[in-house]
């Protein structure tokens, strides 16, 4: 069940059906003038068109910052991203970002929040308000487009975000511990709609969490990252089990269990 | 969505406290001066300010104009001056917070006047404009554009960083970042500028009358202590602070009514 893949890939260029290569990534941040910082530490994924993968690691392990280089808002100290092939210099529509805070416009509605990718890019009103009330209705908050995000309880703003990063049709969904901040009950509920919505809506999907069970439940792959800065790459699961999967199903513990013993170390 | 607090009723006795003061405070002030505790060259009692204040209604004489008149220079005045201290100093300030190059300009020149005095350009003004409306409108904006700028501002800089980033990964150009998130992120500090602006104006205002005036409040507060007058004096700064209440009042309103307007 547990496969443990190499670094992977250097030369493909993306081909094989590959959306998104990370190429021996690291990453340095310089803080208080002269102080380095390693965060990331030789990275190399290759993650497949529509495959669900999630990085797992222990906070402080760079699981965001690695997204972020993904989403182009971080530049790699050495290594590089390729999207389709072609080198990430920046961020983009095509890479969704749903960001762990919830990161709403506090002055805007759910519609106002959702329809705002189309704007910026000029898409006439009547036509992006039409897709926005498509993906809030994905995302079970239809009746709910003139709330503002004050009104709305924590799963829901969530669901505001990712209705907003899925609206610009984005190839790539980067999501960033997007249910860290809310209640056990909420995020296992927000974990099985985030299945639903993905199968409803295929994208290459980069989860990021610290939660075992939400990688097992969520993940096609799972790429765990080692504590403590800098992030290496520790292994690299496969989880064949059906969906909706069980948390009781004895694969699933089984699979925990590996990951959790292989992990405690590092974890 | 918060709870409304339930209301407690204070106590009779504690709603009375602060008219009990104030009657207090009238009242030593009146025998002060009834009693020749200071003698009347140097302080006017309540009643003769009160009495002094019906006659200024009507009666133009000894300073030229009557109250109203004079409330409604300082008014004009201060009023054009804050219209357009807002008008520049706010656009400038929300450019200034996000372009570099706005920034690089409009700096240097804004923090060398910044700590000058507004009422310091008084002489200045006195030579370009004379003592008519211009230069005192000329001071009131120098005094209002400061809190307008640094408002506005830092209300731009305040902008959550991650706003931007979210809206760079949608492929938001500058300007579009500017005009959709700086701006309303900056919005409530803008409105803080509105009442520190108008604050600032109207002190600067009085000062300015004080000096280069032949009608206005401060001009009233002035005649006062030429014709050795303390009701004259007296009657000039309680109008100044209540004209300045007021106004306040007024914009507190307006910014009310637009803040409501732009959250619905």
């Amino acid at each position: 069940m547990s496969v443990k893949e190499s670094g992977v890939v250097s030369q493909e260029k993306g081909q094989d059906g590959y959306k998104i290569v990370c190429e021996r990534i690291s990453k340095e941040f310089i803080q208080k003038g002269t102080q380095r910082v390693h965060v990331l530490e030789d990275i190399s994924v290759a993650v497949r068109k529509n495959e669900f993968v999630v990085i797992l690691g222990p906070g402080q392990s760079g699981k965001t910052t690695l997204l972020r280089i993904i989403a182009g808002l971080e530049i790699p100290t050495t290594g590089r991203v390729l999207l389709d092939g072609r080198e990430v210099t920046g961020p983009g529509p095509d890479r969704g970002l749903v960001f762990q805070g919830y990161m709403l416009f506090p002055w805007k509605t759910v519609m106002g929040n959702v329809e705002i990718g189309p704007k910026l890019r000029g898409v006439p009103k009547k036509e992006r308000r039409e897709i926005a009330a498509r993906y809030i209705k994905l995302v079970g908050l239809d009746g709910f487009e003139n709330h503002y995000p004050h009104q709305l309880s924590g799963g829901m703003k969530q669901r505001v975000g990712i209705a907003r990063a899925y609206v610009n049709s984005p190839e790539v969904m980067l999501l960033d511990e997007p249910f860290g901040q809310l209640d056990a009950q909420t995020r296992y509920y927000m974990e099985k709609e985030t299945v639903r919505i993905w199968e409803t809506e295929r994208r290459t999907v980069i989860f990021v969490t610290n939660n075992i069970d939400e990688a097992i439940y969520l993940g096609d792959r799972i790429i765990t990252l080692q504590g403590k800065l800098p992030g290496r790459m520790h292994a690299v699961y496969e989880v064949d089990l059906p969906r909706p999967r069980e948390h009781t199903d004895m694969k699933f513990l089984e699979l925990r269990h590996i990951i959790t013993e292989a992990s405690e170390l590092t974890l | 969505m918060a709870y409304e607090e339930v209301k407690v009723k204070k106590p009779l006795a504690l709603r009375l406290l602060p008219i009990a003061s104030l009657v207090f405070f009238l009242g030593t002030w009146q025998l002060i001066v009834d009693f020749e505790v200071l003698p009347s060259s140097m302080l006017a009692s309540p009643w003769q300010v009160i009495q002094l204040f019906v006659v200024k209604l009507t009666e133009a004489n000894p300073d030229g104009a009557v109250l109203a008149r004079h409330a409604w220079t300082s008014i004009q005045e201060a009023f054009t001056g804050y219209i357009l201290s807002l008008i520049v100093g706010i656009p400038l300030g929300l450019f200034m917070g996000w372009f570099v190059v706005a920034e690089g300009l409009a700096r240097p020149f804004f923090e060398m006047i910044r700590p000058i005095p507004p009422i310091a350009w008084i002489p200045l003004t006195i030579f370009w404009f004379g003592i008519g409306l211009a230069g005192k409108v000329f001071i009131i904006w120098i005094a209002g554009i400061v809190p307008c700028v640094i408002n506005s501002y830092v209300g731009v800089r305040m902008t959550n960083p991650t706003l931007i980033q979210m809206a760079r990964t949608y492929g938001a150009t500058d300007w579009q970042i500017f005009t959709q998130i700086c701006i309303p992120s900056a919005l409530p500090m803008v409105f803080g500028a509105l009442q520190i602006a108008l604050a600032y104006c109207w002190t600067n205002l009085v000062g300015a009358e004080l000096l280069a005036a032949d009608t206005g409040l401060g001009f009233l507060i002035t005649m006062g202590r030429r014709l050795a007058r303390p009701d004259m004096v007296v009657l000039g700064m309680i109008s100044v602070g209540l004209t300045g209440a007021f106004i306040g009042v007024i914009i507190d309103r307006v910014e009310k009514r637009l803040l409501a307007g732009i959250r619905r």
